[in-house]
Order: structure tokens, then sequence, then C-alpha cells
């Protein structure tokens, strides 16, 4: 469209050269404005759409890779152990820690049913941009391992790059957070919520907020920005750690289905 | 402006679209992989860890 208007604008005043120079100024003044105005839309919705498409897509591929590579059978292998005495469920013991892997490598996936049925996001070693930005959730170097006692704790984007825990604040106390390792699988309990400020490293601690505290218990918590669209605070979810099963057991009841899907069985 | 760039475009005009299509192309690739991830970055909109 614009080009038509060019060409008339370029074409009539060539009677005048003095005038037509000033013309062309202005248009070309003209369209390096609509450039910036095209380049600004281009970049929110590269920013709020594309990188979600992208992250989407890392993101899925590496989830079924990592399933696919760590089969769970439908049908247990493995019966459930009868209750020990004196306690109140089956457990498989307690639960095993895998080390942590290099940068940038898989340590498994999370299942959040409150997040959507569908909801499986990769849990990738390391925080920095390059595995937040496409490969999924990831875990503060460092700290515990699923499983371990102490403080299990991974970042995700709110928004853009996949929206990882873009409904984070949905969350209702007793939602159940499933993680899925070489190992087995990990059940987490949804604790608590709080809203901090960016520099509160404290909530990385094997207790959290109580720096040199002796950990008693296996925790899990997820960091993101606050609000939702800013980063000014961060929001941080805790869950607690409640029971392990091993992976020839078979995935966790709430999450058979989407895990047999994800192995391409369903 | 445009339109001055586009008669510098050498060849009959279906290459000029052509040449046109392929430089806006490669323009927009330039711009999601590099520019827009880095000013996404300056304005840091979306930091999700602590203490980062």
């Amino acid at each position: 469209m614009s080009k038509v208007l060019d060409r008339s604008a370029a074409a009539a005043p060539k009677v005048r050269p003095g005038r037509s120079r000033a013309l062309f100024a202005v248009q070309v003044v003209g369209e390096l404005v609509i450039t910036a105005g095209v380049l600004a839309l281009l970049f929110v919705a590269w920013y709020l759409w594309w990188t979600n498409v992208e992250a989407d897509a890392a993101q899925a591929t590496a989830v079924k890779q990592f399933v696919q590579a760590h089969p769970a059978p439908a049908a247990p292998k493995v019966a459930a152990p009868s209750p020990a005495a004196g306690t109140a469920k089956a457990g498989y013991g307690p639960p095993p820690v895998g080390t942590a892997p290099a940068h940038g490598q898989a340590i498994g996936v999370v299942y959040v049913p409150r997040l959507g049925a569908d909801y499986s996001r990769p849990v990738i070693q390391g925080t920095s941009q390059d595995v937040l930005d496409t490969l999924g959730l990831g875990h503060y170097k460092g700290t515990a391992m699923p499983g371990e006692l102490g403080n299990f704790v991974v970042a995700g984007h709110r928004q853009t790059h996949g929206a990882v825990l873009d409904n984070i604040h949905t969350l209702v106390p007793g939602d159940r957070i499933y993680v899925q390792t070489a190992d087995g699988f990990y059940t987490y309990v949804f604790r608590n919520e709080e809203i901090v400020l960016p520099d509160r490293t404290d909530v990385l601690q094997p207790v959290p907020t109580q720096p040199g505290a002796k950990p008693a218990q296996r925790l899990m918590t997820m960091t993101s920005c606050n609000p939702r669209f800013g980063s000014q605070e961060r929001i941080i979810a805790y869950s607690v750690f409640d029971s392990w099963q091993p992976l020839n057991a078979g995935p966790p009841a709430a999450i058979a289905k989407q895990v047999a899907a994800l192995q391409g069985k369903g | 402006m445009y339109a001055w760039l586009f008669g510098l475009l050498p060849g009959p005009l279906w290459v000029r679209i052509l040449l046109a299509v392929l430089i806006v192309a490669v323009v927009l690739v330039l711009l999601a992989e590099f520019v827009f991830p880095w000013f996404a970055h300056v304005i840091n909109l979306e930091d999700s860890t602590v203490g980062g």
C-alpha cells in the first residue's frame, strides 16, 4: 500500500526539484517512523507468542525423549510392598537420590495436574538463560536433588519462553506435584506460596529462609517472576515430599494416562 | 525511501519483487534470532530466579 503512495509522491513533484527534495525527506522520516512502529509490534509478537511456540516445541520434545528413555510400565512389574508394621501406608523405603547431571542435561520431568491435564515440563540442570529460555524448568545448582533431604529448587518463566509456571498462583495446598527421574516417581504435596523480593536467595536454603538450619524435610521449591508480565518480585511455591515409587512400579495413578501417552502407548 | 530502495534492485520487476521478499525474510530472521533476544534481556521483564 505504501509503495503505491510512494510512487505517486515521487512522480508528481518532478516539475519542481526543490520541492521534491523536501517531500522526499518528509517521506523518509515518515517511513522510518512507520518502520519503528512495525518493529515494536513485531517484537511484542515475537516475545508474547513466538518464544512460547519455540519453547513449547523444544520442551515437548525433551519430555518425550526423557520419558521414552526411562520407560515406566503401565502394568506394574513390582507389587507395592505391604505397609510396614506401624506405618499407615505402603512405601518403598527411603527415596533414592540421583547425582546432579552436567549443565543443560535433563534431571527429569515434572507433572502438575493442577496446571493442566497434560502439563509436563522437563527439569534441566542450571538456571542460566540458555536453560530457562528454551529447555524448561531449571534446577538451581547446589540445591538438593529430587527425594533428597533439604530443598530441591527449580525456576521457570511465568510468561514468555513457554510460560512454564504461568499458573503457579492457582496451586491449592494439597495439590500433587510429580517428579519423574531416572530412578522413579517422586510425589510432592504443595504446601504454601509466598511473594518475595528478587534478592531473597535464602528461599534456596536446605531449610528455606533459615540459613544454617539442618534439614529434616524433603522439600521442593519453585520460583518464578511476579507479577505476571513483570519481574519486580518473585513468587515462591513450597511443596513437601510425600512418597516415591520406582519406575518399574509404574507411574502414580493420577498421571498414568499422561505418561502412557508420552511413551507412545496411549 | 522504500520506493527508492526498490528502484535500486537490479533485474526485471519479478526479480526485484523476489529479492525484496528475500531481504525482508532475512531481516525478520536476524531480528528474531539476535536483536529481539538481546532486547528482551535488556528490558529484563522475565527473570524468574532469585539472586540472579
